[in-house]
Parts: structure tokens; sequence; C-alpha cells
């Protein structure tokens, strides 16, 4: 039998039971890898429930540095009753199957290009440990020791995040390191030379952390200053907040009174949510909120109302399946047009994409800037890949030197000094964005009346269709105020002469990198480029208009981000094509990879051997 | 569209303490039907203001959508103002006073606005007991859209259109003293004798105090058959008690027999000081309070006064425990843990 061998280069996926405390267990393996300075990549794949639905956890090593999902998996640890069959005839030809052989298996498991590898997790576990609690736990835990045998792992490696874990509470250390002992032993004993995937060590991860999306937006609003949030719990944003609670619980107590620089309020529902935000920035204080799909479609009303009234606010969008409830622990890219064009009548919304945890903490604080600059709402375009699972990553880094740019805020002094006539929404810089005071700044100057209603120069009401009409005007020009002030898109010209581009954006980019890599090395070169921002900068048109095709990528059905490109920039649809995954996982290279082929071969004349060159 | 008043101002206009003018609390001209019971409410508004000596730009004015949503534009031409969205002036306010503590927060809302598409939010600020002052004009019917029945609407009250309201009404007073606010009165826009001590001591209040105006609409539930027109209200009008309202430093002159006052002092030291006619009454207790409305509402006579007032409970700042400096004054060395701190959580990252 043809058995997969490979170092440092494999998938190992977890079936487990919700619930069951294998998550902690599975950290612990993904950890351990990064710690011997491979790349590694863990996927949560989870069920919407607290126990006893089935849990995949998916943990790609790979020297070559690809951080997207490859596809497929080598070894399987399959220790959930309800999915064994389907874990056992899933797994990669050639691979390796993990399981308790405290039950025998029945006579379905008769794979011939599988090896067995049988482990009495539960027999192993009972006669080790008494306490029914921790059996539960120190299960999972054997298994990661006996893994640590199949592929060689130094064992210190482990036994040193277990010691880290627990350094408050050594006693609990101890039956973990057991527990890791007792299943690399039985491993030792009964399979010596099973498996034949092995880690080494390697100097491949250098600097970088391993961290989740939403604890870096959570840092990153936390040192842009943000004082006021309104959010309501979703999945998958919620630990956006709680991390954000977290951290300042940290970094925002007054030492002398003990009180906390920050309000944090769940909110009755995410309209209330964003309404807190909303209210906040209006008063001057920086405010966010974050959410999901469903909540981005109750915030529609008011983010029509901040885009309006120009109001500053920042969401982070951490998008999950759509539509309606969806799979809510299932990640996509869906809410692209429902966030860009939020809210009745003409309305359109700054959206930021980072792709990973650097950038949740870098796009973050630009949010708040940009949103106080531009005086609108700002939504930060996360998805539960992102948020929710540990990304390897850039360190985050904050320049002392930065200020907050609060924007065009007029103080007392300001206004006191002031020879003309002040308007809040009159344009004196021909930038679009006027000035604007805080409630309370000054006895006699500089208060206004704000609202949704249409509104003059001087926020009184109107119902002037030429004074509507510039208004509504002026706006387009802030528009493009923005477009100067986003962040710009990461070009990748592979070929100069190549006639074919990508564009993608947030989490699809690691599996485009490494699909555009792999075709590469057949002879097709694709350019990229990846999309940072909306509203689109000039580079996107230039992009479009080099080259002959262009895969537009991205986690939807529809092709979101292609129908914006087509609308706003009048780019020809049929040399857009579209390059969809919305199973609910995150997109593979392996994904991309066939469908550019198979989009490949249906222009004759962009087949493979010419390299793209028509 | 709104109008700007005439800026000429009497030389010998009265001055309060601050030195304001009563015209320095007005806004524009309103544009609501002339006899508006929001008119009066929102003139009893600038009378407490006036008399408290408010600094007006010390105030934010919110209000969602309606008619009555629209008064902030007629009162505290000085003050920043913000109309909102339909139903969501709560959720505005919210964030605005946790953006500034230090601003007095008038929340202008309708019974449409309130009852039904902002019964959610309504609800939320008062169990999180916001330091705001929820003014809820109520007269029974959607005037913007013409006269569609409310929910405060009483069960076989008719408006204009002369059909009995089927449905059940929700006493937005009940629903506040059961749901956390820590100050519930009623008043009516007919009566500014008592509306505007009312209003006086919600401002001193700290917490949310709701004051629910009875407020005709004279165009469309003015009628015979409505129980919120002029004729109705004042006919079966019961007050629970009077009401002086005693601003910190100043000195209480009248007495009355013992067992019939009642004083709440609040928390920035001013006196309220009741006058019961039923010397069984107390206006702290919660259940007393909802008993009273009952039996009153049994009796088919419209409970109004100070209903419920209770100093106890914290308001939101306190409940989080938030610094008591305004948040929006905090600036980068407030808020910035710096690079070097952010480094020790990258190593744990490792």
């Amino acid at each position: 039998m043809n058995q997969i061998e490979r170092v440092n280069e494999f998938v190992v996926r977890f079936a487990n039971v919700n619930g069951s405390g294998s998550a902690s267990a599975n950290n612990l393996f993904a950890k351990a890898i990064f710690r011997l300075g491979l790349p590694v990549s863990p996927k949560n794949i989870f069920p919407s429930n607290i126990q006893g639905l089935p849990t995949w956890y998916e943990v790609r090593v790979s020297e070559h540095g690809y951080l997207g999902r490859r596809g497929g998996f080598d070894l399987v640890v399959a220790v959930n009753g309800q999915t064994l069959l389907r874990d056992y005839r899933e797994l990669s030809p050639g691979g390796y199957f993990l399981y308790d052989s405290s039950r025998e298996l029945t006579p379905d498991f008769d794979r011939v290009d599988v090896t067995p590898i049988p482990i009495p997790l539960t027999d192993l576990c009972n006669t080790a440990f008494q306490n029914p609690k921790l059996r539960q736990l120190l299960k999972n835990i054997i298994y990661v020791g006996s893994l640590a045998h199949l592929i060689q792992m130094d064992f210190a490696v482990l036994t040193e995040a277990i010691e880290q874990q627990f350094r408050k509470n050594p006693k609990l250390a101890e039956p973990n390191i057991k527990a890791l002992e007792i299943g690399y032993a039985y491993a030792r004993e009964h399979h010596p030379n099973t498996c034949k995937l092995r880690v080494q060590k390697s100097d491949r991860v250098g600097n970088n952390i391993l961290m989740d999306g939403n604890a870096a937006f959570a840092l990153g609003a936390l040192y842009a200053g943000a004082t006021v949030v309104g959010w309501y719990p979703i999945t998958p944003s919620t630990s956006v907040v709680e991390a954000f609670e977290k951290y300042s619980k940290m970094f925002r107590v007054e030492a002398d009174t003990g009180r906390r620089k920050v309000a944090i309020l769940q909110a009755e529902d995410e309209l209330a949510a964003l309404g807190i935000v909303i209210g906040a920035s209006w008063n001057g204080a920086r405010a966010f909120t974050a959410t999901s799909g469903p909540g981005i479609s109750l915030m529609s009303e008011f983010l029509g109302l901040a885009y309006f009234a120009e109001i500053p606010a920042v969401i982070c969008d951490v998008q999950r399946t759509g539509p309606s409830t969806g799979m809510p622990t299932r990640t996509q890219q869906s809410d692209l047009l429902s966030c860009a064009y939020a809210s009745h009548g003409d309305t359109k919304h700054v959206l930021l994409f980072p792709c990973d945890p650097r950038e949740c903490f870098d796009f973050a604080a630009d949010a708040f800037d940009l949103a106080e600059r531009l005086q609108t709402p700002v939504i930060v375009m996360s998805d539960l890949d992102l948020g929710m699972n540990d990304h390897i990553s850039p360190p985050l880094h904050w320049d002392d030197k930065r200020s907050y740019d609060r924007g065009k805020v007029l103080t007392a002094e300001d206004l006191e000094t002031r020879q003309d006539k002040w308007g809040r929404y009159l344009d004196v810089d021909g930038d679009g964005i006027c000035y604007r005071t805080y409630p309370g700044t000054h006895p006699t100057k500089g208060s206004y009346f704000t609202r949704g209603t249409s509104h003059n120069e001087y926020s009184g009401y109107t119902e002037e269709s030429p004074i509507y009409q510039a208004n509504m005007e002026r706006l387009l020009v802030k528009w493009q105020t923005a477009r100067s002030l986003v962040p710009s898109s990461h070009i990748k010209i592979r070929d100069p002469e190549s006639r074919l581009g990508a564009i993608f954006f947030g989490t699809t980019t690691h599996a485009a990198y490494e699909a555009m890599g792999s075709l590469a090395g057949q002879g097709v070169k694709i350019n990229s480029l990846r999309l940072r921002a909306f509203p689109f900068q000039n580079e996107v048109g230039e992009f479009i208009d080099r080259h002959q095709f262009i895969f537009i990528i991205e986690q939807n059905r529809d092709g979101q981000l292609r129908t914006m490109l087509i609308s706003e920039g009048d780019f020809p649809p049929d040399k857009l094509l579209s390059l969809v995954n919305f199973d609910g996982l995150p997109i593979t290279a392996a994904c991309i990879t066939e469908k550019i082929q198979a989009l490949l071969e249906q222009k004759p004349h962009h087949s493979r051997k010419d390299g793209g060159k028509a | 569209m709104s109008t700007d008043r005439p800026i000429f101002r009497h030389p010998q206009a009265a001055q309060n303490s601050a030195g304001f003018t009563r015209k320095d609390y007005e806004g524009a001209i309103s544009t609501l039907c002339a006899g508006c019971g929001h008119d009066s409410a929102t003139n009893a508004i600038i009378q407490a203001c006036f008399e408290l000596a408010i600094e007006p730009h010390r105030v934010a004015k919110m209000s969602g959508i309606g008619c009555s949503s629209k008064t902030p534009a007629y009162f505290l031409g000085r003050s920043h103002g913000f109309n909102s969205v339909h139903g969501r002036m709560p959720s505005i306010a919210t964030g605005a006073n946790m953006a500034n503590r230090d601003l007095l927060y008038i929340g202008i809302s309708g019974d449409g606005d309130t009852a039904s598409i902002g019964m959610g939010q309504f609800a939320h600020a008062l169990r999180r007991n916001l330091n705001l002052n929820y003014i809820c004009m109520n007269n029974g019917c959607y005037g913007l859209t013409k006269g569609q029945d409310s929910a405060t609407a009483d069960r076989g009250s008719a408006g204009k259109k002369g059909v009995p309201n089927p449905y059940s009404a929700i006493d937005l007073c009940e629903l506040a003293i059961e749901l956390g606010a820590s100050y519930v009165a009623r008043g009516f826009s007919g009566d500014k004798q008592q509306l505007v001590p009312l209003i006086k001591g919600a401002f001193a209040h700290s917490g949310l105090a709701f004051i629910d105006v009875i407020s005709p609409c004279v165009t469309f539930n003015n009628t015979a058959t409505s129980t919120k027109s002029y004729e109705y209200v004042r006919e079966h009008i019961e007050a629970t008690n009077t009401f002086d309202f005693i601003p910190l430093q100043q000195e209480i002159l009248a007495h009355y027999p013992e067992g019939t006052s009642q004083e709440v002092v609040m928390h920035d030291g001013s006196i309220i000081h009741l006058h019961k006619a039923d010397a069984g009454k107390d206006v702290t207790n919660r259940r007393k309070a909802v008993n009273s409305l009952e039996e009153e509402k049994a009796k088919g006579r419209l409970l109004t006064g100070l209903l419920y007032v209770n100093q106890d409970i914290m308001e939101t700042h306190d409940i989080i425990n938030s610094t008591l400096r305004p948040l929006n004054t905090l600036v980068e060395a407030d808020l910035c843990p710096g690079n070097a701190a952010l480094q020790k959580i990258m190593a744990g990252l490792r």
C-alpha cells in the first residue's frame, strides 16, 4: 500500500463531539507545531450548538508557508462515533486513521488504501484517571501525546506548552502531562513505524504570532481610543467585544478611582447597538460595534442615518454564511453588497478588507481615523475564518508617534475666532467634508440640529429640490475624497506580459496566492490584485484594463465583488470571470486551481500552454 | 421648514440667576397645528429650563420621529439637537450619554415613537436607568400620518375617523415603573402649573426620569368620543399630589399638616416637596405607585403628578463603573497603552 510520506507539509483533521473539551487539546497541537517554527493554519469547523453535534478541527502544517486551506486531509483523529465512517471515507488515499480502539470498528471500515492506527483512548484514560470530569478532557490530551510520537514531534514542546498554559496553577499541569505521556508511550510501543508523516524543526515562523482576527480587531479599537461600544451577541463576532472587554480591564482602569475609561453596553438588538455607536460618535467619543450579516440587515436603517447626517461609526462585520440565519458557524464573504449599499435611498459606505490579524488591527485603527475624517460609517469586513480561527500573522505594531485623526471638529476657540458664518453642511474646503461641533462646546456658537431629514448647509430642514440635490452631490464629492484615503490594493505582477489577472480580498488571499503559485509552476502566470478597500481606487481600473480576463475570486454565490466592479467601474462584464466558493468552508487552493483551469479551457485562446498570453 | 424667531429682546426682560432671559431658551417657531398640546409641553420645558437657570449649551435634545419629535427644534435653540429615526431616540441618547455624562439630556418622543416602533428601546433605556429626561408627548394617535390610533389609545376611544379603538391601551407610566425607571410622572399639556415642576424634578433627578405628558392632538383626536381630548382629560384628571420643586439653596417656606407632605431629596441636593391629598400614598414605593394608577383607572380617572421616585437606583454610568470624566474628553495619553505593552501581548502569542 502507498502510504502518504511527507515532512512538514500535511493536514491533520480532528473529528470530535462539540462540547467535549477537544478545543484545548487541538489548540495545544497546533500551538506545538507553531513553536517548532512551522507555519500552521488551524481551522475550526464547528456546529451552531453548545454540546453534542459533530465538530472538526483541521490543522494544516506547511513549511512552504501556505496558510489557506489545502483541501483533503492526510491523518484523521477520529473520536466522534457519529461521524466515524464519514471521516474514514473522506480520508485521502494513503492516509492514516487514528481511532479509539476501546470499541471495535464495524466491517464497513474496509478501505485498503488507509493505515489504521488503533489506540484504546477510553481504556487508557479510564485506567489512569478517576475524576469523570477530567477523564473527558484528558482523553483528548492522550491522542495529542500519541500524535507526537506518530509524527516524531519533539515531546518537550508539548510539555512546555502545557506548563505555560497552567503556569498560574501548576497542579493542573500534572495530569495533562501524564496524559500526554500515556498517549506517547502507547503509540511508541504499538505503532513504532506506522506513520510516514513527520515534523521537523524549522525557522519559517520567524517573528510571527498566532492569533485570531477578532482579538486583533479588539486591540486595534482599544489602541485607536474607542471608548463606547454598543453590541449585541452574534456568532462569529461576539469574541470581538469579549476581547475588547478583556483588554479594557488590562488597560482602561483608572488607577486612582478603579473606574473604567470605557462604556461597553450590551444592547437589546443590533439596531440599538448601532444607535449607541452613532449617539456616542455624534457626541465626540470613538465608538464601534461588532456584528455579522443578520445584524447588518437590522443596522441598515441607522447606516442610512449616519451616511446622510454624516456621523462617524465603526462597524466590524464578521461575516458568516447567509442568507437569513444561514449557517451561523460557517464562513462566507457574502455581505459585500448589503454593506456597501446598506439602507434605502442612495447610499454608499466605506469598506475595508483585512486578510490577516495584523490587518484586522491596523484597519480597526484606520477605520476610526477614516470614519472621523470622512464623517461616515466605515465597515471592516472580516469573516468567521479570519475572526475566530488562529492565524499566523506578522506581529501587531503600534507607532507611538501616531495621533488620532479626529477630523474636522471645531473647538470653542475656532468658533470664537471664525469670521464667516459656520454651516454644519457647508463645504468650505471643496473636499465634500464639512466642519462639525460637539454638543456643549460653546455657549452661543456652533449648535445645530442633526436630522435624517433633508437639510440645507446650515442643517435646517428643507424640501427645496436644488438644495437637496446639491447636498446629495456633495456626498459624492466626499466619496471621491474617500477614494484617496482608503488603503490601496496589493498588486503582484508575475508576468508583465500576461493577459490574465485575478482580484480577490480578505481570507481568499492565502488560498489564492497558493493557487497562483502552483499555476505559475504549470506555466500559467496570473497577475493579482488584492483589494483592501471600497471605494475602489484607480489602480483597480488600471489593473482590469491591462488584462484580457480577470478572475474575480470570492466566497459567495453571486459574485458580489464582480457585481460591484461592474456597476462602480463600468468594466465589461464578460472580461470579469466569476470564481466562487460558497460551501461555508474556507476556500481552498485546490478549488481555485481547478476552477481557473476549467475556465481557461472554456477560453481556448488562453490554454495552459501559452502561459496565458493570447 | 422651520422659521427662526426675531432676535429682538426686550431690554427689561426678566433674567434668571445665570443671566439668561426666557427667550434664550426658545427655539424656532413651531410648525405644528395651532392649539397642539405639544406646543404647551414645549413651553413648559422652556419654563423649567429658565427657572432652573440651566445653561442652554449644556443640554442635548434628542428625539425620534413624529409630531412630538419635531419639537426639539422649537425650544433651546442654543443646544445641540438630534432628530434621529423612528423609535430609536433611546439608543442614540444612550450613546450620547455614554460619551459625555456631564450634559443634560432631554429625550422627546411620542406615543407611536415610544409605545409601538420604539417599545424595545424604551424598555431597555428604562431598565438601564439611563440618566435621561424622557418626555413622551402622548396624544393617542399618529398625527403626521393623519390620525391612526396608537398603542396608548384607550379601548373604545374614537378619534376623528369615528371608529372605536378595539385594542387595549399601553400605560407607559406603569411600564416605566415596572421596568426600572427611577422617576415617573404624568402631566397634562393643559396644566402648566403641574407640568413645569414635574419637568424640573426630572432634571434634578439622576437616572431615567419618564414623564408621560397627555398632549391632545387638536386635528385628529380632540373629538367628543376621544379619551385624549382636552375636554375628556380635564374632566377625568386626578392629581396624586401638588408639587413644589425646590432647587438647591432655596429655602422652603410653606408648611403643611403632618402626614400630607412628603419630601424627596434629589441627587443634586434639591428637594421635591409633595402635598398629598391622601396621607397613605407613598411615591417611593413601587408597588403602591402601580396600585394607585390601577385604582384610579378602575374609577375611570387619569392619575397625574409625580407617581414614583427612587433615588437609590444607580444610573447606567454607575452600574458600569465608568469614569467620572466625560469619555469624549479622553485623549491618546488616557486611552492608548503604547507599543511596549502591545509587544508584551505579542510575546504571549508566540
